[in-house]
């Protein structure tokens, strides 16, 4: 029998979800109204929720840097690292799924404990064979760190969704005559496409949010997002404003993204979690 | 053809033997059904023929053919899974033509394999719904369509109608011995409902341990049963035991009698007892007689007898019907 709640309590807990809801949103909301400011209205004190807005911090961040030119590397980077480390971890994940062998669970655990580990411990070491192969702002350098940073994460994501799969209908696909290829896209994929479509934006999301290898391993060339925003706090001083601006522009493509996405993250995230 | 011989089979999950060593001979175009009780490796024995368990030992030969190490697709074998095993998101066609498609068959010839396998099995009107749109029916008869569409050596079924309810699995069970009839295809079955085993079968292997304890048609297996666990496995209600004295008047280590074997009486017999269950079922009647020495006994009689729970009853099997095992086990 489903529990009854009373309206009070309904009420209650509308109103707390709202309100944590507006907490956590605050700090963009407020971002997002500074870059509409100007310098000084930005740092006035006390802060000024009503003011004249004007596109003056977007003028000059736009100005002051090519914006298009940060996009594409954060699409490249982004979505490139996501997609390589799809076609590694489907295939990993699928021999651990199905075809597990007693040290199946201590290579997972191996996998998860590499995040365990402050990224700065290998810095020197990656920033050197980045460097030794050529690589250092590079495009390619970067999608081939991000795919590796965000893997054992991927695996894990998949792992998890295949193993809700009943192996008797891959098992069934064999006896059809299906060889491995033709079951991992005829069957497998199609299966898991709810769990493989969020882990996919989930990783979008964390690969153009990075900022720790951004900064480090890229100058120029193949400079991100984050590099565009760190590039307004300058050694001058903060400017709020044109920072707010920066970073407006720099979160509003994954946030679009993520406003379109969020059932099928949602789904994709809760998935198992109740049969 | 579909003639299947097991050599020496083996088959250990680490340290753990669940078949030590199994020999059979499967005839083409024979129904043959594993029985045996959960745990006794039938449904590990048909997925070592289907190959979808690697052998630790042995050899499988399929039509004279060494099919040990080869992949499920080369046997040439389909399989019926107990879970259906359907393709989610796949239509009901797209199911049934899955197996043609990996066969690389050109597409008029597999609409209208698909199109005749529907037909047989009454599923043209839902050619177009997914499987989660269908009944439990309706679902294995997709996975029964998706099995004979190609035309395979032999069809294996693992426990395939134990998700229906009591009267779909009748139906189903007539509809799958009319199928047997029809293809002529040799067809194992793995089930450990022994009434599926008795009413399907030309030949069962009553399987425990993983090992073959007797392979034969099922009135043999009911007549003349190799040893006690045969005997007390193959019929329903089970077969009743008796030792000491009662054994001993048989030249016997134990006896047995099957509850169809015995006579029940208000006035005299045997062994005098209780009724301590008393089921009607409107054909039979069964009765638990609680006797005074020798253990609960059931018997089997016809529906119109009027003995209830708590009366006191004389029970006497019938004695030229009597199973007689020495102290192995084995029938004497």
């Amino acid at each position: 029998m489903a529990r009854k709640v009373s309206i009070g309590r309904k009420v209650g807990f509308t109103a707390l979800a709202w309100t944590l809801g507006c907490l956590m949103f605050f700090p963009i909301f407020w971002m997002m109204l500074t870059g509409f400011k100007t310098e000084v209205g930005a740092i006035a004190s006390p802060p000024q929720f009503f003011f004249t807005p004007t596109l003056e911090s977007y003028k000059d961040v736009i100005e002051q840097s090519n914006y298009m030119r940060f996009v594409m590397n954060s699409i490249i980077i982004a979505g490139g690292s996501t997609l390589l480390a799809l076609v590694v971890a489907i295939p990993s994940a699928w021999s651990m799924a199905f075809s597990p062998t007693k040290h199946t669970k201590d290579v997972l655990m191996w996998m998860l404990s590499t995040k365990m580990m402050p990224p700065v411990g290998v810095l020197v070491p990656l920033y050197l064979m980045l460097q030794y192969f050529g690589l250092l702002d590079t495009r390619t350098g970067l999608v081939i760190i991000m795919m590796l940073i965000n893997l054992p994460i991927i695996i894990w994501m998949l792992f998890t969704y295949f193993k809700e799969i009943p192996s008797e209908i891959l098992e069934a696909s064999r006896m059809d005559g299906a060889v491995l290829w033709k079951e991992i896209v005829y069957v497998l994929l199609p299966m898991a496409l709810p769990g493989i479509a969020s882990t996919l934006l989930l990783n979008l999301i964390l690969a153009w949010n990075e900022s720790f290898w951004t900064l480090n391993l890229t100058a120029s060339n193949a400079a991100t997002l984050t590099q565009f925003i760190s590039s307004f706090s300058s050694p001058q001083g903060l400017f709020f404003a044109k920072l707010s601006a920066a970073s407006t522009m720099a979160i509003g493509p994954i946030m679009v993204l993520g406003w379109f996405s969020q059932k099928q993250l949602v789904t994709g995230l809760t998935f198992g979690a109740v049969k | 053809m579909g003639n299947i011989v097991l050599e020496k089979v083996n088959k250990c999950f680490g340290d753990v033997e669940v078949i030590p060593s199994v020999d059979l001979d499967i005839k083409d175009g024979e129904f043959v059904v594993f029985v045996g009780p959960s745990g006794c490796g039938k449904s590990t024995l048909l997925r070592l023929i289907a190959g979808l368990e690697d052998l630790t030992g042995g050899k499988i030969i399929i039509d004279g053919v060494d099919v040990s190490d080869s992949t499920p697709a080369k046997r040439e074998l389909a399989m019926v899974f107990q879970s259906y095993a359907l393709y989610p998101h796949m239509t009901v066609r797209k199911n049934i033509a899955f197996p043609l498609k990996m066969a690389g068959m050109d597409q008029a010839e597999i609409d209208k394999k698909v199109e005749a396998a529907a037909k047989s099995l009454n599923l043209t009107d839902y050619l177009e719904r997914t499987p989660g749109l269908l009944s439990g029916g309706q679902r294995q008869r997709v996975a029964i369509g998706r099995a004979i569409v190609r035309s395979p050596s032999a069809f294996l079924f693992d426990e395939p109608l134990s998700n229906l309810d009591a009267a779909l699995r009748v139906n189903m069970r007539i509809e799958i011995t009319d199928l047997h009839k029809e293809l002529k295809t040799t067809m194992i079955y793995v089930t450990h409902d022994q009434v599926e085993a008795m009413t399907m079968a030309d030949r069962i292997v009553v399987l425990q341990a993983g090992d073959v304890e007797q392979f034969g048609s099922p009135l043999d297996l009911y007549n003349k049963p190799v040893n006690r666990f045969v005997a007390g496995f193959i019929g329903s209600p089970k077969m009743n035991f008796a030792t000491g004295k009662d054994a001993e008047e048989f030249n016997a280590h134990e006896i047995g009698f099957r509850p169809e074997h015995m006579t029940v009486s208000t006035t005299e017999g045997r062994w005098k007892g209780v009724v301590s269950v008393a089921e009607h079922l409107g054909a039979d009647t069964f009765l638990h007689v609680k006797t005074e020495n020798a253990g609960t006994f059931v018997t089997r009689s016809d529906g119109e007898l009027n003995i209830n729970y708590g009366d006191t009853v004389y029970v006497s099997p019938n004695t030229d019907k009597i199973y007689r095992f020495g102290a192995d086990g084995l029938s004497l």
